[in-house]
């Protein structure tokens, strides 16, 4: 079966602040998502997980590499091309306080792709823009209210809305539950799995709360420093790691079920910045099992079962 | 045993006047604190809880706000009708405080160095050459290396952990009976934040602090609180032991939130949820406020507030708990 989308060999480099040197955000990516699954994608602040998805959509130009979507070559379309392409990605953004027009009423920001796509008559669109307001949940009488009269659950419902409109294949959600509350949090998250079995969506599901991403995902890709290290089906990546940072990630989790407990396995220093990569594998200062060839030799991945991860001693522990 | 509690909070009640007109924000907020002790205040985005912090440290300009019932008791001292001038001497002496984004609680324009030594100045009266020997002492507390060269650091040169880090090394230079911390890693990314935790469960034991932890993380929860205060929409809703109230949780609203978080689901299968939004201030009605969410709600809900009641071995506000 082809892959829905597939990315080989991504990378994305940013000129430095300082104007010399370059931020190596997102380095040699590659990655397969079939229809209808989800691929969540975890890593901490700044190590790329915004930029690639971005990349994969072709809201920016890698540097390096390609993006396949059924095969074809996004980055080879001309504008018009793309244009009618990217009816097939639609993103939804983290906050949903800056990502909605506050001008626009809900009604006017859920039709603004199928307007601009020209899809349909008017009455057809209003009639569209019903069916979604209906379909995430919101009651009728949104259509005719503004942004800020919305909680932070419901603007997420929004900016679902408006994603879903032109009915696109897949759908890349940028921590879409990130800035919720628990309790509506959940709301979200069921409405997202409902969508994508009635929709036959595929997902891109960006966050760093392992727990949000362990329950939704079917494959994990966890980044580390703009890198892929670890990568594979959701319940072999997250449930026994084989990559140091993915097993620190995995501890770092507090845990309520008490029999659960265990100690947290402490990560040394901090996450550093992708101006400044570190030689061999870029995890080494503060790997706990980091050895002399480390911090010489990158490590290539290494594969068992489904799965793969970036260390010269995956596997080992 | 109550005459061992720290910090007491009794029936406290705060509101803001805005625009609209006066608006409740805690109503009849009551918990204690005994010295050594951990008590995680927890609850969603906008329920009270940091205006209960600052309450207590008299943080809140007044006017908008209001202390309109309650006391504040802390070493036998009611905060709420203390004067501000009193109010200076216990911040960062005896109390010390965390908050959740370190930038905006760290002046700019200062070293970190300075920063750290002025509690110290300005409480005990040191010149800056004794606090700065305390302040290399403290960094090292609190998993600072380098401390000499971290001294002359401005904050923006910091990483977001460092600077909390910065942060609770001024909580606790004066050796503080208790230590507020509201949302302490909220910002901060996973592995930094169990750094934090950890460092902050080991600063309570080796300093004998009592800790009143604000958070929405109810893992943290359940790892550094010996006992646990449900807020919902301006009420503690249920209170006792962690252990006892995560394990048999018997306000409908606790019971929800342990069950929707997606730790406990099973993959792939629908998470139970609470159905609704929370009430904002001002638009939470007579009776229980969580009755429009509550799928054991009652006809006595909707008219009669419900106060904190014993339940087993935690209480609840509740007319139909949970069994
Ligand atoms: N336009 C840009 N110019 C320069 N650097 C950039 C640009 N966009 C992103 N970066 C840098 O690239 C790195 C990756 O950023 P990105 O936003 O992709 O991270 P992220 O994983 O999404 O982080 P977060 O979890 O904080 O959203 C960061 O160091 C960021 O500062
Ligand atoms: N100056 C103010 N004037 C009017 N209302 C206010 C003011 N400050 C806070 N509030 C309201 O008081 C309520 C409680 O706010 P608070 O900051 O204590 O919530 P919180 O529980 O700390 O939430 P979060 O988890 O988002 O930090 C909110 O509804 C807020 O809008
Ligand atoms: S390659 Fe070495 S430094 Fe990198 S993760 Fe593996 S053991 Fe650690
Ligand atoms: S008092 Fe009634 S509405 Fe409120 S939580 Fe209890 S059962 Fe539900
Ligand atoms: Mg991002
Ligand atoms: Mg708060």
């Amino acid at each position: 079966m082809t892959a829905l989308l597939e990315a080989r060999g991504l990378s994305k480099f940013f000129p430095a602040r300082d104007g010399k040197g370059l931020v190596r955000a997102v380095n040699d990516v590659s990655l397969s998502l079939a229809p209808g699954e989800t691929l969540g994608i975890v890593g901490e602040s700044g190590c790329g997980k915004s930029t690639l998805a971005r990349m994969l959509m072709r809201l920016i130009e890698p540097s390096e590499g390609k993006v396949l979507l059924e095969g074809e070559d996004l980055l080879s379309l001309a504008k018009g091309a793309m244009r009618q392409r990217r009816r097939d990605i639609q993103i939804v953004f983290q906050d949903p306080y800056a990502s909605l027009d506050p001008r626009m009423s809900i009604a006017q920001i859920i039709a603004e792709p199928l307007d601009i796509h020209g899809i349909g008559t008017k009455a057809e669109r209003a009639a569209k823009v019903k069916d979604l307001i209906d379909l995430v949940g919101l009651d009728p009488s949104a259509a005719s209210r503004y942004p800020h009269e919305f909680s932070g659950g419901q603007r997420q419902r929004i900016g679902i809305a408006r994603a879903i409109a032109l009915e696109p294949k897949l759908v890349v959600l940028d921590e879409p539950v990130s800035a919720l509350d628990v309790s509506i949090q959940s709301q979200i998250l069921n409405l997202l799995d409902d969508l994508k079995s009635r929709l036959r969506l595929s997902y891109i599901f960006i966050s760093h709360d392992l727990s949000v991403v362990q329950h939704v995902s079917d494959r994990v890709a966890v980044m580390y420093l703009g890198r892929i290290v670890e990568e594979g089906p959701a319940e072999a990546v997250l449930g026994a790691p084989r990559h140091p940072y993915t097993q620190a990630l995995m501890s770092a989790i507090p845990e309520i079920d008490p029999t659960r407990r265990k100690s947290h396995q402490l990560l040394p220093g901090d996450p550093p910045n992708p101006e400044n990569i570190p030689s061999g594998c870029p995890f080494h200062p503060r790997c706990p099992i980091a050895q002399d060839i480390c911090r010489t030799e990158p490590p290539a991945f290494r594969t068992a079962g489904a799965s793969r991860a970036r260390c010269h001693f995956a596997g080992e522990t | 045993m109550s005459d061992h509690a720290l910090l007491r909070v009794e029936g406290l009640t705060v509101g803001f006047n805005t625009e609209q007109g006066p608006v409740r924000v805690t109503e009849d907020v009551s918990f204690e604190l005994k010295a050594g002790h951990t008590l995680g205040l927890v609850g969603e985005s906008g329920c009270g809880k940091s205006v209960t912090a600052q309450t207590i440290m008299r943080l809140l300009p007044s006017p908008p706000s209001r202390i309109d019932a309650g006391r504040i008791l802390f070493e036998g001292k009611d905060l709420a009708t203390a004067s501000q001038r009193e109010m200076q001497k216990i911040r960062g002496d005896r109390i010390g405080m965390v908050f959740q984004e370190p930038m905006t609680s760290l002046n700019p324009t200062l070293r970190i160095g300075e920063q750290i030594a002025e509690p110290l100045m300005l409480h005990r009266g040191m010149t800056r050459a004794k606090a700065d020997e305390e302040v290399v002492k403290v960094l090292k507390q609190v998993g600072i290396g380098n401390a000499e060269r971290r001294l002359l650091q401005y904050p923006h040169e910091l990483s977001g952990g460092l600077r909390q880090r910065v942060m609770i090394a001024i909580a606790i230079i004066c050796k503080p009976q208790l230590l507020i911390a509201d949302e302490p890693t909220t910002a901060l990314d996973v592995t930094i934040q169990a750094q934090i935790m950890e460092l902050l469960k080991a600063l309570q034991k080796e300093l004998g602090l009592a800790v009143l932890l604000i958070t929405h993380d109810l893992g943290m929860v359940a790892e550094m609180c010996e006992t646990i205060a449900v807020m919902y929409a301006g009420r503690i809703v249920e209170t006792g032991r962690t252990a006892d109230v995560f394990a048999r949780p018997h306000h409908p609203y606790t019971h929800g939130l342990l069950n929707s978080s997606p730790r406990r689901a099973k993959k792939g299968e629908r998470l139970p949820s609470i159905p609704g939004l929370v009430p904002p201030p001002g638009a939470r009605g007579t009776g229980c406020s969580f009755a429009a969410r509550c799928p054991n709600v009652l006809e006595r809900c909707r008219a009669e507030a419900p106060p904190l009641i014993p339940q087993g071995n935690d209480a609840a506000a509740c007319w139909n708990p949970m069994p």
